[in-house]
Order: C-alpha cells, then structure tokens, then sequence
C-alpha cells in the first residue's frame, strides 16, 4: 500500500495547541487563513492584525508580520499599515464585539475609504473572552450573561448585520458571509478567504469575509449542538451569500 | 471508492467530537485513553475510511492528517 | 545661517517634520492646529507620502501605531480634547515600544473647553495620559524656531528610545508668524527598523510582534521595568532647560512655551528697573529638569511659577524647590494670557515691592 498525505497543517501555521476552548471554531478559520496564505504564497509579506477578543493571540498561531490591536481598532492599525507597506497583504480579525460594536466607526471608515485590506470577521452572537456578554450579533431572545432573559430588542434593539450594511457603501470590493460550523460551509469559507485575498492582491479594494462561527462555552451547548444551534437560529438571521463581488 | 486513514496527533485533540460527528463513515470514535492536557483523543477505531477530509476540514486545531491509500500495483499501472 | 522662511507656527511644525523625514500623517481637525493637517496634505503627496484624514482621533491615533510599526517617521496632531480621544492608543504605543511624534497644540479646558491657548494639558502630557506606568518624551518649545527644531529632534529621539515623543505647543505659537531656519540634522547611530518593525520578514527570516499584551505577571512586570529603565536613560541623557539671568536673581520665574517667552519681557523690563528677576525654562517636561532648581544659587529667594493653567508645573517645581524656599504660582486660565504686566506686578508682590 501507498500512502499519500492529503491533509497537513498548513506551514504558516505554528505548531502548538491553541488556547481555544473544545470546538470553537476559531481554529478552523485561523487554519483557513494559513492555508489560504500558503497556497498563494505571501506568509513573508503577510501582515495579520489581531482584535481584542478571544482572538487576540491569533498571532501565536499563524507566523507572519503581526500586531495586537486596541480593541476595535484593527481596521486603522491596518489601513494605515497596508499604505506604508503597499506590497503587503494585510488582513485584520475580529469578533462582534471588537468589530461591530467598540470598532464599528473603524470598520465602517476602512470599508467607505476602500482600503486594500481584507477584514476577517468571526460572528459568533456573543463576546466570549469576557464571558458570555450580549454582542451587537446576539440574537433575539439569546441568552447572555447581560440579558438573562434573552435579548429583548425593545432595550437593546436587533442584530446588526454587517455585511448588508457595509454593502450599501460604494467602495468596497468584496463582502461575504459564510461559516465554519460544518465541512460543507467550511469548503465555501476557504473559497471565500482565497478570493478575499485575491481581491486585496490584484489591488481591486476592501474585502470583507463574515464568519459565521461557534462558542460553544458561552453559548452553554456541547460543540456538536453548537454548530447545528448556529445552522438552525443563526443562518436564518444571518443568511450565507455574497453580497458584493468584484469587477 | 478511495480508501484512507486518519492520523491523529493525540496531544492536541480537545476531544470535542466535531470530526466524529462529521465523518459520513462512522469510523472515527472518542477514545478511552487521556492525553496530557487531560482530554480523551479521538481514534480511527475501524476500516472505512473513504480519504474525503471530512474530518480534518471540521477539526478546529489541525489535530487530523489524512492519507489517501492506493495499492502499489495500481500506482504503478 | 541658513535660508529663513517666514511661517505661521503650525505649518512650520508640519514643514519641520517633513524635514525630519516624516512623509506620513494621520489627524483629524480640531482648533487650533487645522493647519498641520492642512499642510500635510497638500504636501506629503507631492513627496509620495501618505496624509489621511481618520474618521476620529481614536482612529488617528491607531492608524499612527500601526504606521509606526513600519518602522518609517509617522506622526499626527491634535488639540487637548483630541489627545484625550487618543490616550488610549498612546499607551498602547509607548507599551507596543512605538517610536512616533505627537502635536499638541494645547487649548483651554476642561471639556469642549475653549479654542483659545492654554498649557492645561501638563499633567496629562507627562504624566501619561492615558492607562498604565508609561511616559511620553514631551519637548515645550517657547518660539517657532524652537518648535521647528525639538520637532526635528522629537524624530531622532522617538527612534533612539523608541518611544512615542510627543511636541507640546500651545495655541500661541500655532498661530504666530516668526521667520524660521530649517537645519538639517539627524542623529547617528539610530536603531534600525530592519531589527524589529513589520514588512521585513523576507529580509530578517522571522516575523515582527508588535503588541502590549503580556497575561503571565512577571512577564508584564519584567516589561515594566524594561519600559522604566528607558524612562530613566532619558532622564539620564536628554533633560533639556534655560537658564536666563538666574545666577545673581532674588526671585526666578519658572514657566515654560509662550508664558517663558512673556515672562522673559517682564524680565528684561524688571531688570531695567533694577529688580534681580531671573528665568527658568524646562524645555523637556518629561524628564523634566529638576537639577537646577535643585540646586538654585544662594541668592535665590523664592521661585514664582507662571502658567496658563491652574497650576499644574507647579508641582514639579514644588517638588524640585523643595521647603527651603516659598514656591507661589500665577495662573490664567480658559484662553486668558499672563500680561507683562501681570507678571511684573507678581514679582512685585512676592518681593513685598
Ligand atoms: C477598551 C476595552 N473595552 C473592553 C475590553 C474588554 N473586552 C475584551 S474582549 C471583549 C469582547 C470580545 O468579544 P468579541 O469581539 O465578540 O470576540 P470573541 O471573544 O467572542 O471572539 C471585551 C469587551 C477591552 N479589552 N478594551
Ligand atoms: S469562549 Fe467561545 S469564542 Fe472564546 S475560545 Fe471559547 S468557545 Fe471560542
Ligand atoms: S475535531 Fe479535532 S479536537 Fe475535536 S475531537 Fe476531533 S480530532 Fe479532537
């Protein structure tokens, strides 16, 4: 018998366990990342921006160029990064509450002024380094440790879609949603973060990759029911798809 | 149908059962052994596998390889 | 000498960084510094820099870090509440060990403030500002000569410690025309970017970290202690004061920026009326000089502090001074401006005159 080894760690990324909880599905997207920029080939001249969130040591897994944002800022931090270093490709990571809440004039400016950046954006309907806090994404009626009874849109209004919202603005290139909950949305999730970063590469403008993603710890379920709770309660809210595509 | 294997790097495992739930073939189960950060691998506990990757694309931290298995004489064919 | 431009205040600053070889800003408008930015972006694109105006000072100050993790001359001005907005990134730059040069072009506070000139912003310039044990390098010119060369300086000294330095003007010396000489100068021996900044992986085969955060304690307190010592080689090495008439004075003035510049007339004019009236100016306020008020001359009687603040400097001179000798201060505040007069009249007084 031969054997031929069709699935390894990406080289980009380091080899170590990561600080994640069981089945959160951050590592699968921080393994989509490594892989995406090794297939294009660019790890040297990679530069990742990490949020403050539970990603925050994003740098500790995938070895290139990084810095640690103040949280919600990573999209300045990169704008202003990619324009020194225009032959760099840089992408910042978020989650909700860095993203769309604390940083949401951050995104929207970086978005509006077209940076060629690419915004990686991991919505998983809750803040989970800090435990279980409402997101601007938590949905309504989803518990949290801030709205015990479930969000009630009446005190703290709806889930903010991003990707309907940044597609209203002109300049950017490229806005999707996809998720990592299973194999079949993960496939389309690396298709998604190749043409991201294609789209930064061939300087067609901003690129934005929406994550559907699971916490498994705050949401109070086992990883398997996570990603069928985030397949059942949050793809209806948060519907997959493309909202702005290219030239 | 091709055939395959799964590696498994045991230390890294989080047991979260992700890839036992993804794996269409039913091979891959949660094991009776411990690992040093206290989590119970997962094992490939029976023949089976078809090399689709399932397992390793749902996997959050990268601990699956995966072979794909062909007889030599086809190869060489 | 070289060749003099005649300039307002403001853009001589920005034209001054331009000549230190900063062709990158990041600001957002605020009085009275509107017209850095303004120059900025008229020029920094014809020399294939970058000016970009942010969406606030928040993310001014955040484009600033990470433009100063390049390694290249980065800087961004403000006014008071803008530096406020901005505090939170100036710790994470001085804790991210970012070399960059900040404006402020003080105006009158607390709150909206006004737009007139202040020095109110003392305590939060040298005091940090922003959250955790860190320090700005902070230059007090007192003319626009004087803000054209500490801005060039800001540059050398934000790279050698690489430390955010920042340039304390206020809405006086923005606005006032004075003729100006660039010099061109550059310190040696400057540390280079290669050894740490982003966008060199290729060159240096490993990657560049820039971050703050350090969750293990001894960790975050053996970076403490490695950002104190830095601290303590600028005390060491970059203090920087004037001294005027001081060696035979009775009473000193001490004050710094545009009030030194006023007190300085009232001095001469003092003089001339035989009063031994002399001057001390910090020009570092961090690290701020307190050998020569430590070790005033005999003669030296009491120090009266002018500032346009409540009284905020003060209390450095105080602790310099020490018990041995009264410190009094004269402050205006909100846009008020010590007079010459004024301040002749409170030498009077002090003297018993
Ligand atoms: C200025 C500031 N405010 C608040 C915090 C505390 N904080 C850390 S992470 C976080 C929220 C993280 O949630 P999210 O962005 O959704 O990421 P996740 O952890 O879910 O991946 C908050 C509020 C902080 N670090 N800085
Ligand atoms: S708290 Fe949630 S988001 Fe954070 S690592 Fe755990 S599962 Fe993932
Ligand atoms: S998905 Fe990965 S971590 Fe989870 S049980 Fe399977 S091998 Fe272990």
């Amino acid at each position: 018998m031969k054997e031929t080894k069709i699935f390894e760690k990406p080289k980009s990324m380091i080899d170590v366990t990561t600080h994640y909880c069981p089945g959160c599905t951050h590592g699968v997207a921080h393994r989509l990342v490594a892989e995406v920029i090794d297939e294009l080939q660019i790890q040297e001249r990679t530069v990742a921006v990490a949020p403050v969130g539970c990603s925050v040591f994003l740098y500790n897994y995938i070895n290139v160029d990084s810095y640690e944002a103040a949280h919600g800022r990573a999209p300045a931090v990169a704008s202003a990064c990619k324009r020194l270093l225009p032959d760099s490709v840089v992408f910042s990571y978020q989650g909700d509450g860095d993203l769309a809440s604390i940083g949401m004039a951050e995104i929207v400016h970086a978005a509006n002024r077209g940076e060629k950046i690419t915004v990686i954006f991991i919505n998983n309907a809750i803040y989970g380094m800090t435990g279980g806090q409402m997101a601007p994404t938590t949905l309504v009626g989803q518990k949290a440790t801030t709205c015990p009874l479930g969000r009630d849109p009446k005190l703290a209004g709806y889930p903010i879609r991003m990707c309907e919202m940044l597609a209203t603005l002109q300049a950017p290139a490229y806005i999707t949603r996809v998720s990592v909950a299973k194999p079949k949305y993960t496939i389309k999730a690396k298709e998604a973060l190749t043409k991201a970063f294609q789209t930064q590469i061939e300087g067609k403008g901003f690129s934005f990759v929406e994550i559907l993603s699971t916490c498994p710890t705050n949401w109070g379920m086992r990883p398997v029911d996570a990603t069928n709770w985030l397949e059942e309660h949050m793809m209806p809210e948060f519907p997959l798809g493309v909202f702005k595509t290219p030239e | 149908m091709a055939k395959g294997r799964v590696g498994v790097n045991e230390e890294r495992c989080k047991s979260c059962g992700l890839c036992v739930a993804a794996c269409p073939m039913k091979v891959l189960r949660i094991s009776d052994k411990i690992n040093k950060k206290g989590y119970r691998p997962v094992e490939q506990f029976k023949e089976g596998c078809i090399a689709c990757r399932m397992c390793a694309i749902t996997c959050p931290d990268v601990v699956l390889e995966v072979f794909r298995l062909e007889d030599d004489k086809a190869c060489n064919a | 000498m070289g060749k003099r431009f005649l300039m307002k205040g403001n853009e001589a600053l920005a034209e001054a960084a331009i000549h230190a070889g900063c062709k990158y800003f990041f600001g957002y408008p605020i009085t009275p510094q509107n017209e850095i930015p303004e120059y900025m972006s008229k020029k920094l694109p014809e020399i294939g820099g970058v000016y970009l105006q942010a969406e606030s000072e928040v993310a001014a100050v955040n484009m600033i870090f990470g433009a100063a993790g390049t390694g290249k001359r980065v800087m961004t001005s403000s006014s008071s509440p803008g530096i406020s907005l901005m505090s939170e990134g100036i710790s994470y730059i001085a804790g991210a060990e970012l070399p960059c040069v900040l404006m402020n072009v003080m105006r009158g506070g607390p709150g909206l403030g006004g737009i007139l000139p202040s020095q109110s912003d003392y305590f939060q310039a040298t005091r940090g500002g922003g959250h955790g044990d860190y320090r700005l390098l902070v230059l007090a010119p007192s003319t626009v000569q004087e803000a054209v060369d500490l801005t060039m300086l800001a540059f050398d000294l934000a790279e050698k410690y690489r430390n955010p330095v920042m340039v304390l003007a206020d809405g006086f010396m923005g606005q006032m025309m004075e003729a100006v000489e660039f010099k061109e100068t550059r310190a040696e021996g400057l540390p280079d970017p290669a050894e740490w900044a982003v966008g060199y992986m290729k060159q240096r085969g490993s990657r560049a970290l820039i971050k703050s955060l350090y969750l293990d304690p001894e960790e975050l307190e053996a970076h403490n202690w490695k950002l104190q010592a830095k601290y303590a080689q600028m005390a060491q090495h970059e203090k920087r004061f004037e001294c005027y008439l001081m060696d035979d004075a009775e009473i000193l003035i001490a004050a710094y920026g545009t009030v030194a510049r006023i007190a300085r007339t009232a001095i001469n004019e003092l003089r001339s009326e035989g009063v031994k009236v002399g001057l001390f100016r910090p020009i570092t306020l961090f690290p701020f000089p307190y050998e020569p008020l430590e070790n005033l001359p005999a003669s030296v009687r009491q120090v009266l502090t002018v500032e346009m603040s409540c009284g905020q400097m003060v209390e450095d001179v105080r602790l310099a001074v020490g018990k041995e000798r009264p410190v009094s201060m004269y402050g205006r505040v909100g846009g008020m401006t010590p007079s010459v007069d004024e301040i002749k009249d409170q030498v009077r007084k002090a003297l018993g005159r």
